[in-house]
Formats: C-alpha cells, structure tokens, sequence
C-alpha cells in the first residue's frame, strides 16, 4: 500500500495527487511516468510524474478523469493499492541537457499535457536553460498550474479554444508565429495537437519531439497494447518511448487506437459510477 | 485396469468447461494415485529422473505415494523444485520424463506429472513444509523478476541460508504464471501459495520495481553479493504484415493479462476486454493454446491458424486436445499474408495462404513453403498473435552484461560476463518452458552458492 496525502480537484476534470513512493521518485527523471492501481481489482493506469521531491519520496500525479478508472481514483483517500516506476524513458533533452545548452527550445502543452512538461521545464530551468512555453486548453478554468510554470519558465504564451483567456485559437497558430526563435520542440498532449505540432515543425524543418500516451496495461513491455507506428515499425510506448521523434510518429493510427476499447470503456464507467454510489452510502 | 494404461485423470465435461474458466483437470483421487503409482517399476537405472530437467528422485516419491507416505513423497520432490503444483500442471512430461519411461516401450507411461500434481495438491491442503532450511550465512543475494525461474532459485538459495531478496515489476509475483497461463491450467491460488511458502521461508519480494529504472543493477551489485536475472523473454513479436496494427489485432500477452492478471473474464472486472464475434489466433505454441481457449470460453469463435500440421504444433499434447475438445478449431498448413481491414481501421478479415510441409531442417522441424496461387480471404474481426516473445532489457538499462546478436543474455553455465551476474530463463534462451526456467533458476542457484562459498 502507498499513502496518499492529498487528492484535490485542480480544475473542472482534473485531480492533484500525492503519494508517498521513494523507490518511484529517487531516480525518476522527468519524461517518466508511473503506473497505479487504486485497489487490488482495479485497473493499472498509466500517469505522467508531474512533480516529486527524491528526499521526502513524495510523488505527485495529475490526472484527468476520462473513465470508469480515474473516476475510481478521485474517491481514493488514504492509500493506493499500487504505484510503480519510474517507467519508460527520460525526457532526451533533460537526459543530457548539457548537450542542449544552446539550443532554443519551446515546450507546447496542451491540457494536462502541462503535468509532464512542468518538471521538464523546471529541470532545465534549474540547469539554466532558458525555456519558452505554450500553453493551451478549451477554456481559461482548465488551464492547470499557471503559477508553477510560470515561475520556471522564460516565456509564456496561453492560448484557449473559447478565448476565454490569452489568445483565441490554438497553440500552433502562436507557435507557427515564433517558430524562428527556436531550434527544437517538445509536443505534450492531446494526439490532434502533437500532430499539428509535427506538421508546423516539419513545414519549418525544426526537431520536434512528442510524448506518446497510448492505452497501456503491464506498462512493462510485455503486452504491446501501447505500440505505436514511428517509420512504419511497431515500437512500445512504455519501454521504447514514450516520447518519439514527432515527424516519425503515425498520428492517425495513435488516434484510432486510442478508440479500440471505446464502447467497453463507456460500460465499464456507468458500472464503476453505480459501484462508487453504492459504496459511499 | 490394464497394466498398460496409465489412469486417466477426471476433468471438467467439455461442455461445461468451454463456458467457464475453473481448473479443466480435477487431479487424481486418492486411489487413483495408487494404482498408477502402483505402476512404477521402480527401474534401477531409472530414465525418468534424467528426462526431468530438475532431477526429481521420481522412482523414490512414488515409492512412497505406494506406502501412503504422501508428507514424504512431498519431501522428496520438494528437495529438487520448490514449485511442485506448478509443474505437476505445467510440464511437458510427454516430452520429458514420461518419455523416458520404460512402461512407455510397451504401452502408457506412468503418469508422472498426475501423480506429481496429486503429491502437491495433498501437501497444500494438509499443509506439510517439507522446505528444510538452513542458519543465515550472512551473505545477500538480489533477483530480478519473480517468474518461475526466480522463484525457483529464491527457493534454492533461502534453503541454504542466504538472504534472499525478489524485485518484480508487477503488482503480483509469478511472471508467466500469473499473467499468462490462465486460471483453468494453472489456478492462481495454486500460484499464490507456492509464492507465499517462499515468503514463509524468507523470501522478500518487492513488487511494483522496475529494476534498471527504480533501481539500476549497479545499485543492486553495491547492496548485494550476487544477482541473478530471470527477467524473461516477455516482448511480444508481431509478424509485420499490413494491417497489423488494426483495432482487432493483439498480442496473445495482451489477451492473457488483461484476462488473467486483470481477470477480465469476469464480468465485473474493473479491465476491459474487446471480443470479436471470430478470433484467429496466429501459431502453436502453449501461449497460442492458452489465448484461444480462453477466447472460447468467453463466447468467441475461435481459430488457431498454425503453418505446419497438427504433428508439429509445439504445443503441450494434453491442451491440443483439451481445446479440440471444447470447439477450438485447428486451420493448419495456412499462413497469414495480410489483415484487412475497413475505413475505421477495423479487422474485417484476413489474407491467408496455403503452405506445404517439406523435408526436415537441421533443427529436425519440417520445412513449409508456400503453396503458389492458394491465396484465399477468411472472415473474421479480431485477429490475436502468438508468435513468441523476444528479450526484453528495459532492467539491464546502463548495466555491461554482455548480449548476443539476438539480444540474449550471454552466459557460461548461468554466468554473465560480471562475475557477480547470473542469468537464466527465458532471458538467456529466448522463449522456453516454465520447467526450463525453473531448470536455470536451480542451477542458477548451484552456481552462487559455488560463488560465494
């Protein structure tokens, strides 16, 4: 079992989450993610380290409740049934940043997106690199940890669907604006962003890197539920990733598998709804 | 009953079992196992225990199932494999012990592996701890990966008084055990308590590590004496024909563990699973076999699509014909060519090809060529492979141990190139057997304690 320490709602869909996990966080790098299961029967989960101290083994996750399994985590209170990582590789800049010391780079994250490219950003801050980022979502109410990025990045740029706040339009319309300041993009999101962020790289000819999120179960390697189209060959977000050469990803596969368990998903969450009900009566 | 026939074990009616996924064979009664252990002639030179990879004294245990001395019979197997009731369901005996027996010259085999299981099962409902252990010497031995060859060198080395900790990715220790054999073949009480006789003994085990993330193996070789890797071969291959990557096509593993580690046959699983009305499922091995009865059992009509004959299938005799028994059927000679599929990218069929068996190769298998012209479309939605696992070495991440072209672990005897690696399993011979992983794991053991004394 792990403790929880915290489980707040951040935003309309969006939880915060601490835990205590010193053997996921004393190497963890960012780019890794963990995988959890709220209790013995549950689903394995997949989710991006957003934040986490090597000291105290805290570990912090944001997650966005999409189905019957992240609804099941937003009712958890004092402990997980599992938690395991760091896996799947570090971020390839922050892996060896010294190599990156004079490159400009730009983060684009889009929604949660933001959890993973926050401690990107900070670890690069702190290794004095100096980071832009833009940032988008649907609307100003979902757009997560402003003030923690905002403190260790170099720019910022918002953009919401809705126009609700900074500029009206999507991330790309901002990117494709400044695309000459930089040598290399960092994509994290929703699969139509990362696409459109691969294009408008591509266009420019800049380095873009993308975080893949695919369905996932072991996290381990062993399944290949996660595998995803780079050159036209299967490789394993979990082990081989997550993050891909953006210009070699097949986006519009990675969109329709994440499809593939669609209709089995709907029943699974108006089943777990009924379930939580039940149980807190 | 004749001398020559060996006593045929009671299971579940074919029926009935097609539709649900409790144990398919119910094991021995107690007479049974008297009759058939009455069967052994007790050889002097007995063949069986040089057809056993892990040496069981199998005339000497069924000598004593004959006196009715089942705490001892368990005693003597358990002096040679700490996962009895494991291997008593898991073995290819046919192709091992029992196909050393002398009865076998004549008629049937004894059934060694029945008459196994029986001593097993009796010791877990009684209760006996034949593991004899000896004084803590002091000396730590890590291991990476709580597969059936970890288990199995755990249980070695605790015997011998090591200190002995597992590291396992997974939310549960048992490795293939628990995530791919399903529960009609290997129940996962069974696991479950094979797993925690160890912990009684011991055995720390630490779940939820990936090794060469969490902690690298140069971490371990600072904290341990020795380490020995049964990581396995767990990476699944897929064919790289068109349409692989369809919504329809998985892997066998993926089948598996969201049936059996996530138990997604149940229905109130917390795991999905997506079905198709009819299932091709692409070889002949045992992971094949596992993959389709398990699709059987949850409704669908499923298919093994094998490029050899029924003779060559490399799978265990019995599950062939537990699963021509419950509906599964056998497409052979026919080889995928391509995954068809519609505008939303799902399976709606499949290219397939007639192939013809030739002369044996060097490895003593029969060759297949394809039959020019025999192309043809077969109907189905969802198409699942099972064409192997490759190594996978995300927990030799920044460690030197020395790999093969093919990626595997290399090793003299089940040494590495770092004197303080051992390595067997799957890791080291690409996909194997459960009993040849737990064969590694024991000599695996040999070898440190050799190592370390």
């Amino acid at each position: 079992m792990y403790k929880v320490y915290e489980n707040k709602q951040i935003s309309p869909d969006s939880y915060l989450m601490e835990i205590e996990a010193p053997l996921s966080v004393k190497k963890a790098l960012p780019g890794q993610f963990v995988i959890v299961m709220a209790k013995e029967d549950s689903e394995r989960i997949p989710l991006t380290i957003y934040d986490y101290n090597s000291k105290d083994g805290i570990l912090k996750v944001i997650y966005q409740v999409i189905g019957a399994s992240t609804e099941e985590l937003t009712y958890v209170k004092k402990e997980l049934f599992s938690v395991a990582g760091p896996l799947g590789n570090a971020n390839e800049i922050c892996a060896n940043p010294d190599k990156f010391m004079n490159k400009r780079i730009c983060y684009v994250a889009g929604g949660v997106g933001i959890a993973p490219v926050y401690p990107q950003v900070k670890f690069l801050h702190r290794r004095g690199l100096k980071i832009d980022v833009i940032y988008g979502s649907r609307q100003a109410n979902m757009l997560l940890i402003r003030d923690k990025i905002e403190r260790v990045c170099n720019k910022i740029y918002y953009a919401t669907d809705d126009g609700s706040f900074g500029t009206h339009g999507f991330v790309t319309d901002i990117l494709e604006k400044n695309i000459h300041h930089y040598d290399i993009v960092v994509a994290i999101g929703p699969i139509p962003m990362m696409k459109a962020v691969a294009e408008v790289t591509k266009k420019y000819n800049k380095k873009c890197i993308v975080s893949m999120n695919p369905l996932m179960v072991d996290g381990s390697g062993m399944c290949g539920a996660c595998r995803c189209e780079i050159e036209g060959k299967p490789k394993f977000a979990c082990v081989d990733g997550p993050e891909f050469d953006g210009h070699k990803v097949n986006f519009d596969l990675a969109m329709k598998r994440m499809k593939i368990y669609k209709e089995e998903e709907a029943i699974k969450w108006e089943e777990m709804k009924k379930r939580l009900a039940k149980e807190k009566k | 009953m004749e001398k020559n026939e060996k006593a045929k074990m009671r299971t579940q009616d074919p029926k009935v079992r097609a539709k649900n996924f409790k144990e398919v064979e119910l094991g021995f009664t107690r007479t049974q196992a008297l009759k058939e252990a009455n069967r052994c002639l007790h050889c002097a030179v007995p063949k069986c225990v040089e057809g056993c990879p892990v040496n069981i004294a199998i005339p000497d245990f069924i000598e004593q199932i004959k006196l009715g001395n089942i705490e001892k019979a368990y005693e003597i197997i358990s002096d040679s494999s700490s996962l009895a009731a494991i291997c008593g369901r898991v073995c290819p005996q046919e192709k091992q012990c029992e196909s050393k027996c002398v009865r076998g010259l004549k008629g049937e085999a004894i059934a060694i592996g029945s008459l196994e299981r029986y001593v097993a099962d009796e010791a877990i409902k009684n209760g006996f701890e034949s593991l004899k252990k000896k004084r803590r010497n002091g000396k730590k031995v890590a291991i990476v990966g709580a597969g059936p060859s970890g288990l199995t060198c755990a249980g070695d080395l605790i015997k011998e008084g090591f200190e002995v900790t597992i590291y396992e990715v997974l939310h549960q220790a048992g490795g293939v055990l628990v995530y791919g054999i399903p529960e009609f073949r290997l129940p996962k009480d069974i696991v479950k308590k094979q797993v925690e006789s160890l912990e009684k003994l011991g055995v720390k085990i630490n779940l939820n590590v990936p090794i060469g993330n969490a902690l690298t193996i140069d971490d371990l070789k600072k904290e341990y004496d020795a380490i020995y890797l049964g990581t396995g071969a767990g990476l699944p291959k897929f064919m790289g024909i068109e349409g692989e990557n369809a919504q329809g096509v998985f892997s066998a593993n993926e089948i598996l563990t969201r049936i059996n580690l996530m138990k997604a046959y149940k229905p109130d699983s917390k795991t999905p699973i997506k079905l198709g009305k009819r299932a091709y499922v692409i070889g002949g091995g045992n992971v094949a076999m596992d993959a389709v009865r398990s699709l059987r059992r949850l409704g669908v009509d499923a298919h093994i699509l094998y490029r050899r004959s029924l003779d060559e299938l490399p799978a265990r005799k019995a599950e062939v014909n537990h699963a021509q028994e419950e509906g599964v059927k056998f497409n052979l000679l026919t080889n995928p060519v391509k995954i068809l599929v519609d505008e939303n990218n799902n399976v709606t069929g499949m290219e397939v090809v007639d192939m013809v068996l030739g002369e044996p190769g060097e490895d003593g298998r029969r060759s297949v060529t394809e039959k020019p012209g025999s192309n043809h479309v077969v109907d189905c939605d969802m198409v699942v492979m099972a064409l192997g696992t490759g190594p996978n070495h995300a927990a030799l991440k920044d460690s030197k141990v020395e790999l093969s072209d093919r990626g595997l672990i290399v090793v003299n005897g089940t040494k590495t190139s770092d004197k303080k690696i051992f390595a067997g399993g799957d890791a080291v011979t690409g996909a194997a057997t459960v009993i040849l992983a737990m064969e590694a794991g024991k000599n695996a053991a040999k070898e440190i304690i050799e190592s370390l004394s």
